[in-house]
C-alpha cells in the first residue's frame, strides 16, 4: 500500500483516495497507541531527519514520538537561522544530510516552497511540517481525522476556519483536504487577514462570527499571532476577542452543539475563551493524540513508496 | 575591418519605411552601397546571410552590468559578450552598482571598461542614479553627470519614493532633457512581497505585490509631470492598470514613455507554482490579463520599447528558498527570440514594428543618434533570422550568470550578428 506521491509536500492536489488511505491507516496506528507497549517495528532500520528551521515544539515532538513508536532512528536538526544570515545554506544542509544516507526528511521552514526545493535536491522522502504561510499537511490531516472520529462521515459537514487566514498554513491545508473530502468550508476573520480571491478555492468568506456559527458543525479556531497586531492588521487584542473570539455566549446561541478544534497553542481569552477550550465540545486534546497516529500513518505510507 | 559584402539580406529599416531584399557593401565602417546584386571582388569579404533580416542596431535600454561591485554576478566584459550574442549594439546600464553610478568617476570607469571590451564593438550608455547612493534623499549632480555622458537617471531597484524628491528630479533634469526612469513601485504596499498578489499567491502562501503598487506610483508621477514637466519613462511596466494610465497620459500629450520586458509579455504568475526562483523578479510576473494588455500596448504604441531588465545573479544566490532569492533574470540573449515568437509570429507586431521598439524608440527616448541603413551612414546593424528555430540552453548563454526561466524553451528568431563602430561580429 502506498500513496500517489513519494513526498507529502502539501494537500493541494492530493486525491481523496490518498487522504482516506492515510486516515484509515491512522486508525490502526491509534490502536497501537492504546496498547501497553506502544511500539511497532514498522520503520526499523530507517533513518529520519527532523529539519526544523523554525521552532515548533509541538509539531516536532509529535513527529518525533510518531517516529519512535515506529522504531525509526532519528536525527534532530534545529536551526533558527536561514540562508539570510551567514553560515551554511539550506541547500548545503540538505546535501550534507543526503550524504549521510537518510531515508526521510521532515522539514519545517519559514519560506513557502522550501520542502519542494528540498525534494528536487535530495532523494529522501520529504514531509512538509509547515512551510511559511503555505501548507501544513499533517496538521490538516489530523484535523480531518479528528472530525471523522467525531462525525463518522465527512461528506456534507460544514466547517469554518476562524482567524488569521492570510498567514495560516493550517488554513490552506485544511481547505484543500476538507474540500477533497466533500466538506463545506468557510473562513471567518478580519478583512485584513483574508487573502485575496480565496473564494476561488470554493470557500465562503465571513467577517462576522455570529453569522457563521449557526451554520456550522465545527469551528477550527486558529491561533492569533500577537505580532500581527504590531503589523497593524487589527487594532487590538481586546477588539479581536470581542468581535472574533469564540465564546460560550456565542456558541450557546446556536441550536446545536458545535465542535471546537484548535491547532494550538491556545491564546486563552483571545481567539478562544477558556470555558470553551475546556468544554465537552472541544476536541483539542484528541487532536494532539491523533496527531501522533496520523504522522505514524504518513511516515509508514511514504516509506512504502517506490523511489 | 576589410570591405565586406553582406549578401542576400532582408533590410528592414522602419525610419525609412524600407523593407527590401538586397546586398550591402560596408567599407571603413560605413555603408557605401546597397543594391540587388553587388559584384564580388578579391579584396572584399563576403558574408552570405541567406535572407536574414538586417536592421538598424538594437539598443537594450535596461541592463544591469553589475560592475563595479558585483563581479561575482557579472562583469562588463561578460555581459557585453552576452549583449552581442543577443543581437544588441548598445546597452544602457543601470546605476545599482557598488558604488552606485552617482558621480562622474564611475561613469568614466564604465566607459573605459566598455571601450576595452570587444574593441569597442558595443556602445555602453550609463544611466546615473537620481539620488546620491540611490537612497532617495538628495539628487545627484545631474549637470556634471550629463556632461560625463549619462543618458538618463534612475534609482532602479528602488523607486524614487518621495514625491518631493521626484518633483525636484523632474524639474532639475529638464535642464538637460534627460529622462527620469522610474522603477514604479509604491513600497508601502509591497513590503515583503515576492510575487503578484492574487489567487496564485493565496494558494502558494507567498506574500504578494499588488498591481496597484505599480499603478499608484505611475499615477503620482504623471501628476508630477503635468505639474512640473520633465521627461518621464516607466521602466519594466507589468500591469494593465499602469498601462491604462500611460495610454491616457500619452493621449493628453504628456512626455511619458514606457518599456516592457520580454518576460512580462510572455510569462504569467502561474510559473511561480514551481517555486523555481528564476520566476522571481521585480516587478513580479502578473496575470494573463496583464500579459494580454502588454501585447495590446505594444501593438497600439502605448508601449514604446522592449527592454530586458537583464539582471544576472550567481547560481548559488538563486539556489535558495523562494523568500530569500534575489529578484531578476538574465534577458539579453533571449530578447529577440521571445519577441519574434510571442509578438511577430502571432501577429501582435510586424517585424518593422518590433524593430522600432528595439532601436528607433529607445534611441529617441535616450536622445541617441538614430541608426539607419543608407549609403553614407555608419554601419550600425543588428542581424537576425526570424525563421530560425532554436532551443534555449542556459549553459550556452554568454552571460556570466544563467538565471533564466526559459531554459529548454523553443524559440523562433535567432540573432546572427552585429556590426558597429567599424567592428563586425557574425556567427
Ligand atoms: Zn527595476
Amino acid at each position: 500500500m502506498s500513496l500517489t506521491s513519494r513526498h507529502l509536500l502539501g494537500l493541494h492536489g492530493v486525491p481523496k483516495e490518498d487522504i482516506v488511505k492515510i486516515l484509515d491507516s491512522a486508525v490502526s496506528f491509534k490502536e497501537v497507541l492504546d496498547r501497553p507497549i506502544k511500539k511497532v517495528p514498522t520503520l526499523q532500520g530507517k533513518t529520519i531527519v527532523n529539519l526544523f528551521f523554525e521552532s515548533s515544539t509541538r509539531t516536532r515532538i509529535s513527529f518525533e514520538l510518531a517516529q519512535r513508536r515506529l522504531s525509526a532512528d532519528i536525527v534532530n536538526f534545529a536551526a533558527s537561522t536561514s540562508s539570510l544570515s551567514k553560515g551554511e545554506t539550506f541547500k548545503d544542509t540538505a546535501r550534507n544530510i543526503e550524504a549521510m544516507k537518510i531515508d526521510m526528511v521532515v522539514v519545517r521552514h519559514q519560506s513557502a516552497g522550501a520542502p519542494h526545493f528540498l525534494s528536487r535536491i535530495v532523494d529522501a522522502n520529504i514531509i512538509n511540517a509547515g512551510d511559511g504561510r503555505h501548507e501544513h499537511p499533517t496538521q490538516a490531516l489530523l484535523d480531518i481525522f479528528t472530525l471523522r472520529e467525531k462525525f463518522e462521515t465527512l461528506e456534507g459537514l460544514h466547517i469554518c476556519i476562524v482567524g488569521d487566514i492570510l498567514h495560516s498554513r493550517v488554513a490552506l491545508s485544511n481547505i484543500y483536504g476538507l474540500k477533497a473530502m466533500g466538506v463545506n468550508v468557510s473562513v471567518c476573520g478580519p478583512a485584513t487577514m483574508i487573502p485575496r480571491e480565496i473564494e476561488k478555492l470554493g470557500v465562503d468568506v465571513y467577517h462576522h462570527i455570529d453569522d457563521v456559527i449557526p451554520k456550522v458543525d465545527a469551528l477550527n479556531v486558529l491561533r492569533i499571532q500577537l505580532e500581527r497586531q504590531e503589523g497593524g492588521l487589527f487594532p487590538s487584542l481586546r477588539e479581536y476577542h470581542n468581535y472574533f473570539g469564540v465564546t460560550r455566549d456565542r456558541l450557546d446561541r446556536a441550536d446545536k452543539p458545535i465542535t471546537i478544534l484548535h491547532p494550538g497553542p491556545i491564546n486563552r481569552d483571545v481567539e478562544l475563551s477558556a470555558d470553551v477550550a475546556d468544554s465537552e465540545h472541544s476536541v483539542i486534546l484528541q487532536q494532539v493524540l491523533n496527531g501522533v497516529a496520523v504522522r505514524m500513518a504518513v511516515l509508514y505510507l511514504l516509506s512504502q513508496s517506490k523511489p | 575591418m576589410k570591405p565586406t559584402i553582406l549578401k542576400n539580406t532582408h533590410i528592414i529599416d522602419p525610419l525609412q519605411n524600407l523593407d527590401k531584399k538586397a546586398d550591402i557593401l560596408i567599407e571603413n565602417g560605413k555603408i557605401t552601397k546597397i543594391a540587388t546584386q553587388i559584384q564580388q571582388t578579391k579584396d572584399k569579404t563576403v558574408v552570405d546571410l541567406k535572407g536574414a533580416v538586417v536592421a538598424p542596431g538594437f539598443i537594450d535600454m535596461h541592463v544591469h552590468l553589475r560592475e563595479p561591485g558585483y563581479e561575482h554576478k557579472a562583469t562588463i566584459a561578460t555581459e557585453l559578450a552576452s549583449a552581442v550574442a543577443g543581437g544588441f549594439v548598445g546597452v544602457a546600464c543601470m546605476p545599482n552598482t557598488n558604488p552606485a553610478i552617482d558621480d562622474g568617476s564611475i561613469v568614466c570607469y564604465i566607459k573605459d571598461q566598455s571601450e576595452k571590451t570587444l574593441n569597442g564593438l558595443i556602445d555602453v550608455y550609463p544611466i546615473a542614479a537620481v539620488t546620491v547612493n540611490r537612497d532617495g534623499k538628495q539628487i545627484t549632480e545631474m549637470a556634471e553627470l550629463s556632461e560625463a555622458g549619462v543618458v538618463g537617471f534612475s534609482d532602479d531597484g528602488n523607486p524614487v519614493g518621495n514625491a518631493h524628491i521626484m518633483r525636484i528630479a523632474l524639474e532639475y533634469s529638464k535642464m538637460f532633457n534627460k529622462p527620469i526612469i522610474q522603477h514604479a513601485e509604491e513600497k508601502s504596499l509591497t513590503h515583503d512581497g515576492v510575487m503578484n498578489e492574487g489567487f496564485v499567491s493565496t494558494t502558494l502562501g507567498l506574500p504578494g505585490i499588488p498591481t496597484i503598487a505599480e499603478a499608484l506610483m505611475i499615477q503620482r508621477d504623471i501628476m508630477l509631470t503635468v505639474y512640473c514637466g520633465g521627461k518621464y519613462h516607466v521602466a519594466h511596466l507589468s500591469t494593465k492598470l499602469g498601462l491604462e494610465l500611460i495610454r491616457e497620459a500619452k493621449r493628453n500629450g504628456l512626455p511619458v514613455t514606457c518599456e516592457v520586458t520580454p518576460h512580462h509579455f510572455t510569462l504569467t504568475e502561474e510559473e511561480v507554482r514551481s517555486f523555481d526562483t528564476n520566476t522571481k523578479m521585480h516587478p513580479p510576473l502578473r496575470t494573463q490579463e496583464d500579459v494580454d494588455a502588454m501585447k495590446e500596448g505594444l501593438s497600439d504604441g502605448a508601449i514604446d520599447v522592449i527592454a530586458t531588465d537583464h539582471a544576472p545573479h550567481s547560481y548559488d544566490e538563486k539556489q535558495v528558498e523562494y523568500l530569500y532569492a534575489p529578484f531578476g533574470i538574465v534577458g539579453l540573449e533571449t530578447a529577440i527570440g521571445l519577441s519574434v515568437s510571442e509578438l511577430v509570429k502571432p501577429g501582435v507586431l510586424t517585424l518593422a514594428q518590433m524593430i522600432e521598439k528595439f532601436t528607433v524608440n529607445p534611441r529617441r527616448i535616450l536622445n541617441l543618434p538614430q541608426a539607419t541603413i543608407k549609403a553614407g551612414e555608419n554601419a550600425c546593424l543588428t542581424i537576425f533570422n526570424p525563421e530560425e528555430e532554436w532551443t534555449v540552453d542556459i549553459q550556452r548563454l554568454k552571460s556570466k550568470s544563467k538565471n533564466s526561466p526559459f531554459h529548454g524553451r523553443k524559440l523562433f528568431g535567432k540573432p546572427v550578428g552585429v556590426i558597429n563602430n567599424g567592428r563586425i561580429m557574425i556567427g
